[in-house]
């Protein structure tokens, strides 16, 4: 069983957040930063993510080639992400060696090497990495869906970059990146698993205590209006089969409109799970997309899903077309259903399964620490971690009215991308 | 039955804690009590896997198991989705080559309709025919979806020619043209004719007490009998190639090749298999994919991935090395691979670097079993592969015991590049 989390703000600005769980000899800690593709500008897409690649690089006290070793050595793991909003790094290892990591990320917030062989070496693997993503049909299809939603807002960029920026980009410009976002005012520290918080709070307050933040200007994007007429791209490729993805426009995290949108999301597609480790939770096969399309054989698959974001990103649905059937086929089902949405007010009961299943699966995440741990920092990143804590309860209190409101608000046909991937017919 | 049991905090599970039962039908319940979250997880195995396919028909046992959710003599395929939706719960099928697998979770109160599910899925599917329809369509946009997938065609394509005449040699789910013969009528006798007690194994972890769950699955398969259910063919072992292959999958409009190369490996229950394990996290596993990923990534920038597996089954095991890479680097990064080889099956790996990956397989144990899920699965490869109760709680000792000496003469053995496949899938490798 699990202790209340403790927060503690130091002088510096670094914000701590450390949750007790005693049921493994583990502890995991992550440190996230408010920076991703949100904070990028034109010609230096990708650069957040290949300065992520960077701090695996080394810093005097750990050269690259020890620091892998180090944590693997443990039995542990570690890994980053980079995503629109945010990057995080973390590391879940045997409690008694977990020195290593608050060590380990201390000295990579300010003293990362960006040696110039290592930043070249690197572009060649952020390369390859873009190559392989180009492989997968849904990435391109995905990729022309985003640049299509938005004209001006960094939310348009893939996360890991343009093939352009990424020849582009210099070891100057990543490195002033690093500099100015890598500081405490601007990164969250989170803990979770077998230590006491007393002790785990001095260690870690000793160990910032020497980094000062330097300034940190507003993270301010400015704001992209509604599309005012739907767009259409097409994507054409290697292969048989036809994929289809709508993209309308979400509300950001903070707005009580996400909750309501994520009820829809549940009915329409099956339930989304926040859990990053421990995976999902249960199938879609009773959700009215999936009834509409797969059972109607139009479709072999349908998911949907909408983000936690700063800035109102998007609230997306995937089609996987059966070999026979066409985009405008599925198109008039999903059209349909969602004007559904709009008009009939959803029963109560359905609200009432869609918040069971949401607690479901903040149980089965719960058996995690990794995943508590990432809970713990994930909703600092675009709200507050009450966010987080509410989470179950602002689902269950979401009225048919509700959703019916941001159907007709959200889901409108005007606002959306139609995005097509069509498969070259090859003999 | 009745079931006694205790448990402390922090033991790794054993014979202390994990109760065993075997049913008076053979099905064999491994149990493991875990209080701190009130949820279960469960997963489980019968041998009735591929290897019973008729060869025109491949991928039938893995379509059966996929049919087993698509309607019940109880439920329709709404009804089953709608009670484990609604539970917030989940059940799945899935077909290997031995076995059709089987998982699931639910919260700790749901775990008695998550049982008898499972048992009436197991027991009595109904196979709609609309519904098996639908299944094949789906499996031939999967297989559309396969074809153009650079490392499963890769790897398809190693598996077939590494294990050629075996039954390791075919993909579990089939080919287009095998899947598409696959009737209704197929199922239902692939259905009656191999599935039954014998040699099933459930194994669960949570919050559920031991004799909770026996009296839970005596109530829904205690009286679960097929007297016509066949024993498993027992496989012969896999000869070495006796030269080198190399082939070029062509797939036109990709940016990027997918590799893979190696060679037979140890099976899982070989005397030898910890060895190659420990020496395979050397070679391409440990920090950043081990001296793979430093040679052909860190060192060369050549590949966002690098690395190497050991993959132990019951009859046959496969030592793959595999990358992705840009089309002009291919020989590059095969030439960089079987160098590495070459230092590996000469010299012993330095003390250091075994104690290093010892170090790792030993500390990363607890960690692979923090979720309920994660106990599951260990406990069930015990049974599956006979490793013993004590196996979690023996693993540290018996990893190190393993020496640089015992890992080079296992690589000796397995990594002859004589006897190497090697197969690349994507654009052509002269292609930018």
């Amino acid at each position: 069983m699990t202790s209340e989390p403790c927060y503690k703000l130091l002088p510096n600005g670094l914000s701590i957040y450390l949750l007790e769980i005693h049921t493994a000899p583990i502890i995991s800690h992550w440190v996230w930063y408010r920076v991703g593709s949100r904070y990028e500008t034109a010609g230096l897409t990708g650069i957040s993510h290949w300065v992520e690649h960077m701090q695996f690089k080394g810093t005097p006290r750990f050269p690259a080639s020890h620091l892998d070793k180090a944590i693997s050595r443990t039995g542990g793991v570690w890994n980053a992400f980079t995503y629109l909003d945010w990057t995080t790094f973390y590391e879940t290892l045997p409690a008694s060696q977990i020195d290593l990591a608050l060590d380990l990320e201390r000295d990579r917030m300010t003293d990362s090497l960006f040696d110039p062989a290592e930043v070249e070496a690197e572009r060649s693997v952020i390369l390859a990495e873009l190559e392989g993503n180009q492989n997968e049909p849904r990435f391109r299809l995905g990729e022309a869906v985003q640049k299509t939603a938005f004209d001006h807002h960094p939310y348009r960029n893939e996360v890991i970059g343009s093939r352009e920026d990424l020849k582009r980009i210099q070891r100057s410009h990543l490195f002033a990146h690093y500099q100015r976002y890598y500081q405490p005012s601007n990164a969250v520290i989170a803990v979770a698993g077998d230590f006491d918080t007393g002790k785990m709070l001095d260690r870690l307050t000793n160990c910032y205590a020497g980094v000062s933040s330097g300034p940190m200007k507003a993270g301010e994007v400015p704001l992209e209006p509604l599309l005012t007429a739907e767009r259409r791209v097409e994507v054409t490729g290697p292969g048989s089969t036809t994929f289809l993805q709508l993209a309308y426009r979400a509300p950001a995290a903070s707005n009580p409109d996400f909750f309501p949108l994520a009820i829809l999301d549940s009915l329409l597609c099956g339930p989304t799970s926040l859990n990053m480790f421990g995976g999902g939770g249960t199938t879609n096969k009773t959700s009215r997309l999936y009834k509409a399309l797969v059972e109607t054989e139009l479709a072999v698959g349908v998911r949907g899903g909408i983000q936690a974001t700063i800035d109102p990103f998007l609230y997306e649905i995937s089609v996987t077309l059966r070999q026979e059937r066409t985009p405008d086929q599925v198109l008039a089902v999903v059209n349909a259903q969602v004007a559904r949405l709009q008009e009939e007010p959803v029963p109560e009961a359905e609200i009432a399964r869609a918040a069971k299943q949401a607690r479901a699966m903040f149980v089965y995440g719960s058996e995690n620490i990794t995943n508590q741990a990432f809970w713990l920092g994930y909703a600092e990143m675009f709200a507050r971690y009450g966010w987080f804590v509410d989470y179950v309860k602002n689902l269950a209190q979401v009225t048919p009215a509700d959703v019916q409101r941001v159907a007709r608000n959200y889901l409108q046909t005007q606002q959306r991308v139609v995005g097509i991937y069509l498969p070259e017919r090859s003999p | 039955m009745t079931i006694s049991q205790s448990v402390s905090p922090h033991a790794l599970p054993g014979p202390e804690d994990i109760i065993r039962t075997v049913l008076p039908n053979g099905i064999t319940v491994l149990i493991w009590t875990n209080q701190t979250s009130p949820s279960v997880a469960f997963s489980g195995f019968l041998p009735a896997g591929s290897v019973f396919d008729p060869r025109e028909k491949l991928g039938l046992a893995g379509f059966t198991a996929a049919g087993l959710m698509r309607g019940t003599a109880q439920r329709s395929f709404q009804q089953i989705y709608d009670d484990q939706e609604t539970a917030g719960a989940s059940l799945g099928f899935g077909a290997s080559t031995h076995t059709i697998g089987f998982g699931g979770r639910s919260l700790a109160e749901d775990l008695p309709m998550m049982l008898k599910l499972l048992a009436e899925c197991l027991r009595q599917p109904t196979f709609p025919p609309e519904q098996v329809d639908r299944l094949r369509s789906q499996a031939m946009t999967s297989f559309a979806i396969r074809a153009q997938d650079t490392a499963a065609m890769a790897s398809l394509t190693f598996d077939e020619i590494l294990f050629a005449g075996h039954p390791y040699a075919l993909p579990d789910d089939g080919y287009i043209e095998t899947v598409a013969t696959i009737q209704r009528e197929d199922l239902i006798a692939f259905h009656q004719q191999h599935y039954g007690p014998r040699g099933l194994v459930l194994s669960v972890a949570g919050a559920v007490t031991a004799q909770q769950v026996v009296d839970q699955v005596v109530e829904a398969l205690g009286n679960w009998a097929n007297p016509d259910q066949p024993p498993e063919p027992l496989l012969s072992d896999v000869q070495p190639l006796t030269e080198p292959v190399r082939r070029h999958i062509y797939i036109p409009g990709k940016t990027q090749v997918d590799l893979v190369l190696g060679s037979l490996g140890p099976k899982r229950t070989d005397p030898d298999y910890q060895a190659a394990s420990l020496g395979n996290n050397i070679l391409g596993q440990f920090g950043m994919m081990g001296r793979i990923g430093s040679v052909v990534r860190e060192k060369s920038g050549l590949a966002y991935s690098a690395s190497t597996s050991l993959n132990g089954s019951r009859a046959a095991g496969s030592w793959e090395f595999s990358a992705g890479v840009a089309p002009q680097n291919l020989e590059r990064v095969i030439e960089l691979m079987m160098t590495e080889v070459g230092h590996f099956i000469h010299q012993p790996v330095s003390s250091e670097e075994l104690k290093d990956s010892q170090s790792s397989y030993i500390g990363g144990l607890p960690l692979s079993l923090e979720s309920n899920a994660g106990v599951s699965r260990a406990i069930l490869n015990i049974e599956r592969y006979q490793l013993g109760l004590d196996y979690l709680v023996n693993y540290a000792s018996m990893i190190e015991k393993i020496t640089p000496e015992q890992i080079l003469e296992t690589a000796q053995r397995y990594l002859v590049p004589a006897h190497f496949v090697t197969i690349s899938a994507g654009p052509h490798p002269s292609e930018e």
